[in-house]
């Protein structure tokens, strides 16, 4: 949340602008702005960029450390785990302990931590003892694929609709839009995602029931893969984006609401401009300047939503690799995917505060 | 000559949760190419409407009766397509740029080329070039055309809002409280410009204000609305100078005598707050805060009444003297209670003998000035 404080305390009300001018209309000579303004613009905006950057490194720092504590609080015996079900003999268990370097104190455990982020090396997992950045890298592009149709289904249509639904306010339209949106909102990832896989996979037949390929069946080359990873992407794009998708809805419906009664909408109407020309020339791109932000704050709560939707659909992501190393628990995967999962969030707002300056102009001026 | 403008009988209710606000009463007035009309009161008496119905841009739900012949074609009765054409084309509105009127994400070049590029079908490019022609018109420097509102003062805010309803060289102009939130200073540029810009392309203007000074020095004629109606109607300097109306009066003596500190240390007031359009009251409107209403007043509605030919007034004492300006002094109209007020009435008094040609605008009683926003 301390995202959205920042960027919405930037937005300072209009006037604030460095006015080069008399401000009474007086200078009327030149084509260009003054120089002194443009090069206070330009500095103005270096300053900008130094205070965003350095607090989201702040905030990565923060993260690194907490990434070691967390898995450690929260208990469990990966090296039961790994031994499986087999009893073990105490030696066996020091010599796991050993090489995973679980018996040395907390304190040296952490500096090696420390260390091992300076070289960047994250270590191997415990269970395939594959380089945990390799099975990271293995699936990223399968969550990439998932998270980023969803986001674009979801942003798109709620955006959309919520724009239509907040302009019309009072209508059947808007009511019955706000009341999908609150069911689906309500409607918790996994009960969704198990009701569409009997619905659509067990009773109807129409899509796979879960994974990303099917093992058998496939024409090889491009595109027959393509088209059946397509296949499998449907169900648990669609889950994903309906749990999502009434959090656009409802805020650009209530942003919209806020701009409606705006004299600028009530000039834009008096110049003769038809009632959708006013909404989307005029309302959105307004109401599009809090709904930008969410979009970005969204980022956390789609990796969550991607570790609920890979699990039940069992799509071979960042976030099923996060569910089954979360059972061991793999320590050093898990920190590394934490690490990634906050940093991105982290990235995006960062994204979105520069970008937010190109969107609304009243930013760019104002510190 | 068939009136550029006319309205005729015109009545709007308001639909609210407190059921219906009648907001204009049936109030009619006509204005010929080059014209100017002035059109004042307090909050909250309908002059907005007036002018959002000229345009049809009330909300919906409201009702609307009577008749705005604007070049021959009634308004109300016109198709949708037909409207938005006349819109800006016909008729434009100068916003209070000052408050939110532009739109805060877009370039006021490019706001003002809109309804160039919508009326005329021309690029948005050759648009832009003529816009950035009326900013130069309006005295703006050109650079600015790239400039977003928030980096414009009040003052150039209103230029990019006339250069606006300049853009499709409408016939009528209605210009909405256009100065009132400007300092002293900008709003004399600002209404000099207008002046200018008025008489250079021979438009007409509809000003509408709860300044009466600003709306006699820029307009011909002057119409008072109180409560939904018109009060007074004439020629600018009558109405401003000899009102006839005891509100029309009220208003125009809202003017203090400049270097004269009695009048400075002792502001008067109209008392009273402007009705509460869902309960009016009986007969006159005015009468509760009238000095000098009659018993006759709570029961007789008032329709205008010829003072002359070219001047008309809402006041049952109008006919009673026609000649002379109804008994009330203007310090019968302030009622502010101070403790020195019988001092103050007894020295208004004897100055209102001393200059009775002056009329009622020699003492300041302020009339509520708030923003009407």
């Amino acid at each position: 949340m301390g995202k959205l404080s920042t960027t919405q305390a930037s937005v300072s009300p209009p006037g604030g602008g460095i006015g080069a001018g008399d401000g009474n209309g007086n200078d009327l000579d030149g084509d260009t702005p003054p120089r002194p303004e443009r090069s206070a613009a330009r500095r103005e905006l270096w300053r900008y960029l130094a205070g965003r950057i350095s607090g989201a490194a702040v905030s990565m720092i923060l993260v690194l450390f907490s990434a070691f504590f967390i898995f450690r609080i929260i208990g469990g015996d990966p090296v039961r785990a790994i031994g499986g079900d087999s009893p073990m003999t105490p030696e066996q268990r020091a010599e796991i302990e050993e090489r995973l370097g679980l018996n040395e104190p907390m304190a040296v455990q952490f500096w090696e931590y420390v260390k091992d982020l300076f070289t960047l090396d994250w270590g191997e997992s415990y269970v395939s003892s594959a380089q945990v950045t390799d099975l990271m890298w293995d699936r990223l592009p399968n969550t990439l694929l998932l998270t980023g149709t969803a986001l674009i289904l979801a942003a798109g249509l709620g955006i959309w609709i919520g724009a239509r639904a907040g302009w019309k306010q009072g209508s059947f339209f808007e009511k019955s839009q706000v009341g999908i949106s609150l069911t689906l909102w309500s409607a918790p990832t996994f009960w969704l995602g198990m009701i569409v896989i009997i619905v659509f996979s067990v009773e109807l037949g129409m899509f796979p029931v879960n994974g990303m390929r099917s093992t058998r069946g496939v024409a090889d080359g491009f595109w027959p893969e393509a088209l059946d990873v397509a296949h499998h992407l449907v169900l648990p794009a669609v889950t994903m984006a309906a749990v999502i998708y009434a959090q656009y809805v409802l805020i650009m419906r209530s942003s919209i609401l806020e701009e409606r009664n705006n004299d600028y909408l009530t000039v834009a109407r008096a110049k003769g401009l038809r009632d959708a020309v006013v909404r989307r020339r005029h309302a959105v791109p307004n109401a599009m300047l809090p709904t930008v932000t969410l979009i970005a704050l969204q980022f956390g709560a789609i990796f969550n939503g991607a570790l609920l939707t890979e699990t039940i659909f069992s799509w071979p992501g960042l976030g099923l690799l996060f569910y089954q190393a979360i059972k061991i628990p793999d320590i050093p995967l898990l920190q590394l995917l934490f690490i990634f999962f906050a940093g991105t969030t982290i990235l995006a707002n960062l994204l979105v505060d520069i970008l937010y300056r190109f969107l609304d102009p009243r930013v760019r001026r104002s510190a | 000559m068939t009136p550029l403008l006319e309205i005729d009988d015109l009545t709007i209710t308001y639909r609210s949760a407190r059921g219906e606000i009648p907001a204009v009463r049936g109030i009619s007035f006509g204005l010929q190419p080059g014209d100017s009309l002035g059109l004042a009161g307090e909050s909250g008496c309908g002059k907005s409407t007036v002018a959002a119905a000229v345009l049809r841009l009330l909300p919906r739900g409201t009702q609307v009766s009577g008749r705005i012949m604007l070049d021959g074609e009634d308004v109300l009765k016109m198709s949708f397509g037909t409207l938005r054409v006349v819109r800006w084309a016909g008729a434009s509105i100068v916003f209070q740029g000052a408050m939110h009127s532009l739109n805060p994400v877009q370039r006021v070049a490019r706001q003002i080329a809109e309804p160039i590029v919508l009326h005329e079908h021309i690029s948005a490019s050759a648009a832009e070039e003529r816009a950035v022609e009326l900013m130069t018109q309006v005295g703006l420097p050109t650079w600015r055309a790239r400039s977003y509102p928030h980096q414009l003062s009040g003052g150039q805010r209103q230029r990019v809002m006339i250069a606006m309803a300049l853009a499709c060289s409408p016939q009528l102009i209605i210009a909405d409280e256009a100065t009132t939130a400007l300092d002293v200073m900008i709003q004399a540029q600002v209404l000099a410009l207008i002046k200018r810009l008025v008489a250079e392309r021979d438009i007409a203007l509809v000003m509408i204000s709860h300044d009466l000074s600003v709306l006699a020095d820029t307009c011909d004629q002057l119409a008072v609305m109180y409560a939904g109606k018109l009060v007074e109607h004439g020629p600018s300097h009558e109405v401003f100078g000899n009102a006839q109306h005891p509100y029309a009066q009220a208003l125009s003596a809202a003017f203090p005598i400049v270097g004269d500190p009695d009048e400075r240390r002792n502001p008067q007031g109209l008392a009273g707050d402007p009705p509460d359009p869902a309960a009016l009251p009986t007969g006159c409107s005015f009468h509760p805060r009238c000095p000098v209403a009659m018993d006759e007043c709570t029961s007789t509605t008032v329709e205008l009444r010829a003072v002359r030919h070219d001047w008309q007034a809402a006041c049952l004492r109008v006919e009673a003297e026609p000649t002379q300006p109804p008994a009330a002094t203007p310090s019968a109209l302030g009622v502010a209670a101070g403790p020195d007020a019988r001092e103050r009435d007894a020295r208004a008094q004897e100055r209102d003998a001393g200059s009775q040609e002056r009329g009622a605008g020699d003492l300041r009683v302020r009339a509520t000035s708030e923003d009407d926003t």
